[in-house]
């Protein structure tokens, strides 16, 4: 099977979550990519470095300078004329590509797939992570999101990929982009890091959450989430929320400090390989997840912790 | 302006989903169901927009069981004009529910529609995006911020690393995200209103889509269970946890 992986970059370097999409895609069979982007030189020869890559397709143009999936998704569709499977990064920009992709070329796409059980049978979590579906798919060809957390990074090194430019399918005029507002942030990404502290809706409020949540984050050179809530009443940027609806982690070490553990909150972050939960309730969902619970007022737990750390 | 809102009828969610003994799915008999909660936040903000454009029609499309009239008259309660159902036996994948959608768009022609990023029950995320590469429309999917202007409609997106700001040629297609708006309760007034509002009974074959599964589930299964762990009596317990585990010095 020849498998096309859309490569996910910020311009300069190939973004972490490409590579666990390669991993699954390598499972199917060939790894051949797809690099959209406009002056993706240096992308490009990033991704024929990845291990186990064959062919890289670049497509260079202004018209896939913010992966816009009005231009991307026709760009994939013709190349998907001969590749059997489109493999994409379930990050937000992958999850619109994709779909988009698929309804071109008359697919039914398998989202957020967590293992490869054949080369038509997938994993992937169904009700916030609560139920695990096993699918088999009758199209003849695949469109599949993976999930990160659940697929190995593949080795950005080693790979001797060979560089092939595609015309461009142009600007379809349909959108253009405005604007873009990155939260500054000097922390891990979440998705990548290693320790993560998240803060709750008990914090109360923005101060609050940067007074105690930031230096036992530093102290621990964590990366920082929040819940649902947390964000909703604006005590950090929407890309803090963990959970069903915001970033799925799965770091060594979770904190949860205020957090109640609401089922799209645990659908977030329940694969962690430790999870601390610090809440003043005892009965709080959270601590059925917990490896380690401190049942107690954050606002002196929390000093304290940091202190002693 | 004209607005569509698909609205999709889920397990409620508050509701635990439990998984059934013989792994054919999750066990949806006397359970509580309702809008999906992004469907709502679509709903809310069609009549938003219906207001600020100073008129126009809401019409609102579910496509399942026969029990999914009770999620369109919720939406007609919140303040839509119409509703379609479209009675399918079978569940209908997200791409046979677009290419149903594109049948109701070429009748309806609407200006714009609003669909959730995402059913809370199969998780799927793709309707949206799958409609707009049937139209050929722009889509701005997890939408937290719309506003439409001059033939156009700008949308504030909710991407990894913060918010995106895109802007679309009418007609087109939004997803919502959670923070787009707060929807509004249905009042006992307006939900006896909706019971006389129009609701049309349609079939899949009534618009010639062919809905047939692509998809087989094999096998439904709880996800491994996490171990009870241990309840630590101080911060100082919790540091030496922490250092036995090698996160802490
Ligand atoms: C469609 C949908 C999608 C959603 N997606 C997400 C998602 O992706 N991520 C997400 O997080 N949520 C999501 N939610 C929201 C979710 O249901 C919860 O409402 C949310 O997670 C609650 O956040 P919280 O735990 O911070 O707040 P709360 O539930 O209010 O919990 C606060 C906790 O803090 C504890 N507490 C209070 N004071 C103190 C103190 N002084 N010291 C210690 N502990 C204290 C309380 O005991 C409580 O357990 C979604 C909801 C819906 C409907
Ligand atoms: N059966 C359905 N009936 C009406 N709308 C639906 C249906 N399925 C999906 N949708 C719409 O498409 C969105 C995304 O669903 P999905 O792609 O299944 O995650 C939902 O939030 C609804 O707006």
């Amino acid at each position: 099977m020849k498998t096309l992986v859309w490569v996910e970059h910020d311009g300069g370097a190939v973004k972490d979550a490409t590579l666990a999409a390669v991993t699954a895609a390598a499972k199917l069979g060939e790894v051949h990519l797809l690099v959209a982007g406009q002056g993706v030189d240096g992308v490009a020869q990033a991704a024929a470095s990845i291990a186990g890559v064959g062919k890289v397709h670049v497509a260079d143009d202004a018209a896939y300078a913010h992966a816009l999936a009005e231009n991307v998704a026709p760009l994939a569709a013709d190349l998907m004329g001969h590749h059997d499977a489109f493999v994409v990064p379930a990050t937000t920009t992958g999850r619109n590509i994709a779909p988009r992709v698929a309804a071109l070329i008359d697919v039914q796409q398998v989202s957020d797939i967590l293992s490869v059980e054949g080369p038509d049978t997938f994993t992937r979590p169904i009700y916030a992570g609560n139920a695990i579906a096993t699918v088999r798919t009758r199209d003849a060809k695949l469109v599949v999101t993976v999930r990160t957390t659940a697929f190995a990074k593949a080795d950005a090194q080693g790979g001797t990929g060979t560089v092939e430019a595609v015309s461009s399918t142009g600007d379809k005029s349909l959108s253009s982009h405005v604007s873009s507002e990155m939260a500054e942030n000097a922390r891990p990404e979440l998705t990548s890091a290693k320790i993560i502290v998240s803060g709750g809706r008990a914090l109360g409020s923005g101060e609050k959450f940067a007074e105690l949540i930031e230096p036992l984050a530093d102290k621990l050179g964590a990366g920082i989430g929040a819940s649902r809530a947390a964000v909703d009443a604006g005590y950090v940027p929407n890309d803090y929320q963990v959970g069903q609806t915001g970033k799925i982690v799965a770091p060594e070490v979770y904190v949860a400090v205020g957090i109640s553990g609401a089922i799209q909150h645990l659908a977030g972050m329940k694969d962690s390989k430790v999870i601390v939960a610090i809440n003043k309730d005892a009965d709080a969902p959270i601590f059925q997840v917990a490896d380690i619970g401190l049942v107690g007022d954050l606002f002196t737990l929390i000093p304290e912790l940091t202190s002693k750390l | 302006m004209k607005l569509l809102v698909p609205v999709k009828r889920v397990l409620d969610y508050n509701v635990k989903p439990r998984v059934k003994a013989d792994g054919s799915g999750v066990d949806l008999s006397n359970v509580k169901m309702s809008m999906n909660p992004f469907d709502e936040i679509a709903v809310e903000e069609a009549i938003r927009l219906r207001e600020k454009s100073g008129g126009g029609e809401i019409v609102v499309v579910s496509i399942g069981e026969a029990k999914a009239q009770e999620t369109l008259r919720t939406a007609l309660a919140m303040g839509a004009d119409r509703a379609i159902l479209v009675v399918a036996e079978q569940k209908v994948e997200p791409l046979g529910v677009a290419k149903l959608l594109q049948a109701i768009v070429a009748e309806e022609s609407p200006d714009l529609v609003i669909l959730g990023k995402q059913a809370i029950d199969d998780d799927m995320g793709q309707t949206g995006q799958m409609l707009a590469g049937l139209l050929g429309w722009g889509q701005g999917t997890f939408a937290s911020k719309v506003e439409v202007a001059d033939g156009k409609v700008a949308v504030t997106r909710e991407v990894d690393g913060g918010l995106e700001t895109v802007s679309l040629t009418l007609p087109a297609i939004v997803t919502t995200d959670l923070r787009l708006n707060e929807p509004r309760y249905a009042s006992l007034p307006n939900i006896m209103k909706a019971k006389a509002k129009p609701l049309a009974n349609k079939t899949p074959a009534d618009y010639g889509v062919d809905v047939a599964p692509r998809l087989e589930t094999l096998k439904v299964v709880e996800p491994g269970k996490r171990q009870a762990g241990v309840v630590v009596a101080n911060v100082d317990e919790l540091v030496m946890k922490l250092q036995a585990m090698g996160i802490a010095k």
